[in-house]
């Protein structure tokens, strides 16, 4: 039923410019483009965030205690949830950096939504590290490196503080990113309003672009050159992130390929949440003719290959456990497969390293209904991948008599399902008020594509000769 | 330097359907010897800027700068504060232990270095400016949608209102128009 037909245009349907400004813009402009699933999805995502809410204002009343974790497992849901959202933001500026860095001109049609995708990411990501030092008020001095009476710095030595100025540089770089290529459809959209207050907010955030040739050539030069930094910074953000880990001697942690293996189970989780937000919107929005089944093909077939690079890191944890000689790393690796979370390890080899395989028939890629369940499984696949690096490894130290189990509470889950209700929430929000694809990037491609609109006979000669 | 008044001419502007007429016209109007031209688009043409004669490699240059700068400015934070300011031994490693500051170096390389993009782009571009002469082209609001704009502006030494007119109107627009830069100056 839900299966469509793969051709290898990138834009189908009879498009002008014109169409494809009425298709995107209109979601922004027209709130009767919103439908009952637009209320029903902010809806929950509203009560979720709620529930977010509640939980964070129990946390502070109450404290970390909340949370389940304990000594030796001093590290748990809190950064699960930071790595598995940051993780998922990296999809966006790889498809928004890397694909145009590499000339791949179907990013076009999803990158405005995955780049948005990866800013509310990096903020329900960032939570987690304000959150978890118990009084985000004060967390400023601990993170940030400034001046202060107590005449004390930051450890510079620590992957703790590399990760505080990466996960900032990339959060700052993102949204710079974005709002750049935003600026010249806020201005699509402050000449195509009606609503006096629409043109005065869409007039006041374009800053005025016009669209001028020198305004494109420098537009232009900037982006590329952002697109070049931002494609370093996303391979280091992640790499830092598993420095976090790599960088200790927790047996299970001090691995030489965490770096690469985390960086690619990012950007396999952020293709499954793109899919997850791509489907639903191309078909409650009608925007089938601009994110085509080819598009959900290609990003299927991304999935697939670095899902496969995430199991080959799978393969070589396990490797290097027995390889090591190392008792502690093997006694690890006994309780990975056979202790009493062992459950959570083999589901993540099925929703990581099995599951996705069936995304090798195109048949399968095909059917919306596989792609998303895949992305599901993927994304709970993934979210299992750290519950197993990260409290799993703590649980088992050098010295046995320290070992102890870990419990999540029922604050833990709270928290992490109202950070979804927030990544939805503003999700939602940016589907209501803003272009959800880049409106001059699409012109262009359909000019580039050659199907430039056929000379319209009705040149308008209104107001010809005003002076 | 002269104030701009109401009363002062922004230039010659055309309206066309497709970025290649206005590629073709931006070639035709700087053989005819016009130097101040400048299009409006919807999107970025490839090409437009050559045929129009506009070359800058400002940004790049800013970025790079900013490069320097935030390696810079990464590398002395991380000195200053370990080796001057708050020496700490730390499992005997050395105050100055590069490898260990080379993360956060890098990282402020990449923020300084987007921030000169982002805000080079906007200053090179005199942007934020909400108000243009352009904007008084009838029909300008398309240029952000789907019709593509030629201007001649008045500060090119070849230009002259009659004879610019006339020249831009041979070229099969939609629409000639002389503007003013501001909205009532033509009364």
């Amino acid at each position: 039923m839900a299966r469509e037909s793969l051709n290898d245009v990138l834009i189908t349907g009879q498009q002008t410019y014109q169409s494809i400004d009425n298709s995107v813009g209109s979601m922004s402009l027209d709130p009767k483009r919103h439908k009952k699933n637009w209320f029903v999805m902010i809806g929950i995502a509203f009560l979720l965030l709620n529930l977010f809410m509640v939980s964070v204002g129990w946390l502070l009343y109450q404290g970390v205690g909340v949370w389940g974790n304990n000594i030796p497992t001093g590290w748990a849901f809190d950064i699960i949830n930071f790595v598995w959202w940051i993780g998922i933001g990296h999809a966006g500026t790889l498809i928004s950096a890397i694909l145009l860095l590499l000339k791949q001109q179907w990013r076009n049609s999803i990158n405005r939504f995955a780049e948005a995708m990866t800013l509310f990411a990096v903020i329900c990501a960032a939570q987690y590290p304000l959150l978890h030092t118990g009084r985000p008020w004060v967390a400023a001095y601990w993170l940030l490196p400034y001046p202060n009476i107590m005449a004390v710095w930051p450890q510079f030595r620590s992957p703790l503080m590399w990760d505080v100025f990466a996960v900032s540089t990339y959060a700052t770089v993102s949204i710079l990113f974005w709002f750049v290529g935003l600026i010249p459809d806020l201005a699509t959209l402050r000449d195509k309003t009606q609503n006096k207050i629409g043109r005065t907010v869409f007039g006041f955030l374009s800053l005025g672009w016009r669209g001028s040739m020198r305004h494109w050539h420098r537009y232009e030069q900037a982006y590329l050159l952002l697109a070049g930094l931002s494609t370093p910074l996303v391979l280091s953000v992640h790499t830092i992130v598993s420095y976090d880990f790599a960088m200790s001697v927790v047996p299970g942690w001090n691995i030489t390929v965490f770096p690469p293996y985390f960086v690619a189970g990012a950007v396999f989780a952020g293709f499954a949440m793109v899919l997850l937000l791509a489907l639903p919107v191309r078909a409650w929005y009608g925007l089938r003719d601009l994110i085509t089944m080819r598009h959900i093909d290609w990003m299927c077939k991304i999935m697939l290959a670095t899902g496969l690079i995430v199991a080959y890191g799978y393969i070589l944890e396990a490797f290097y456990g027995w390889y090591s000689g190392n008792p502690d790393e093997w006694s690890l690796l006994n309780w990975r497969f056979f202790g009493p979370y062992n459950w959570a390890y083999w589901s993540l080899i099925f929703c990581n390293c099995i599951a996705p395989q069936v995304l090798w028939s195109p048949k399968a890629r095909q059917s919306i209904p596989v792609v998303f369940t895949v992305s599901i499984i993927v994304s709970i696949g993934m979210w299992l991948e750290r519950f197993v690096i990260i409290p799993m490894s703590l649980m088992r130290n050098y010295l046995p008599g320290s070992d102890r189990m870990y419990y999540p509470t029922i604050i833990d889950f709270t928290m992490f399902f109202g950070t979804i209700g927030l990544f939805f929430f503003l999700m939602w929000l940016f589907i209501r008020f803003l272009p959800v694809i880049n409106m001059f990037e699409m012109k262009d491609l359909l000019y580039k594509l050659g199907k430039t609109p056929p000379a319209p006979a009705e040149k308008e000669k209104a107001g010809v000769g005003a002076e | 330097m002269l104030k701009r008044s109401g009363l002062k001419t922004y230039g010659v502007v055309a309206e066309f359907d497709s970025p290649d007429q206005l590629i073709s016209a931006a070639k035709k109007a700087r053989e005819e010897g016009y130097k101040q031209i400048e299009a409006y688009s919807p999107f970025p043409i490839h090409g437009l800027s050559d045929a129009a004669g506009f070359k800058d490699e400002k940004v790049p240059w800013i970025v790079f700068m900013g490069a320097v700068c935030g390696a810079a400015f990464g590398i002395t934070l991380q000195y200053y504060a370990s080796v001057i300011d708050y020496p700490l031994n730390v499992g005997g490693k050395p105050l100055f232990s590069f490898p260990m500051f080379f993360p956060i170096t890098y990282e402020a390389t990449i923020l300084w270095a987007s921030f000169g993009a982002v805000l080079g782009m906007l200053g090179l571009n005199r942007l934020p400016q909400p108000y243009h002469g352009v904007f008084n082209t009838p029909n300008f609001e398309r240029a952000s949608q789907d019709k593509f704009f030629l201007a001649i502006e008045a500060n090119d030494k070849k230009f002259d209102e009659a004879e610019t007119l006339r020249f831009l109107e041979t070229m099969n627009a939609n629409n000639v128009s002389l503007v003013k830069e501001s909205p009532g100056a033509d009364e």
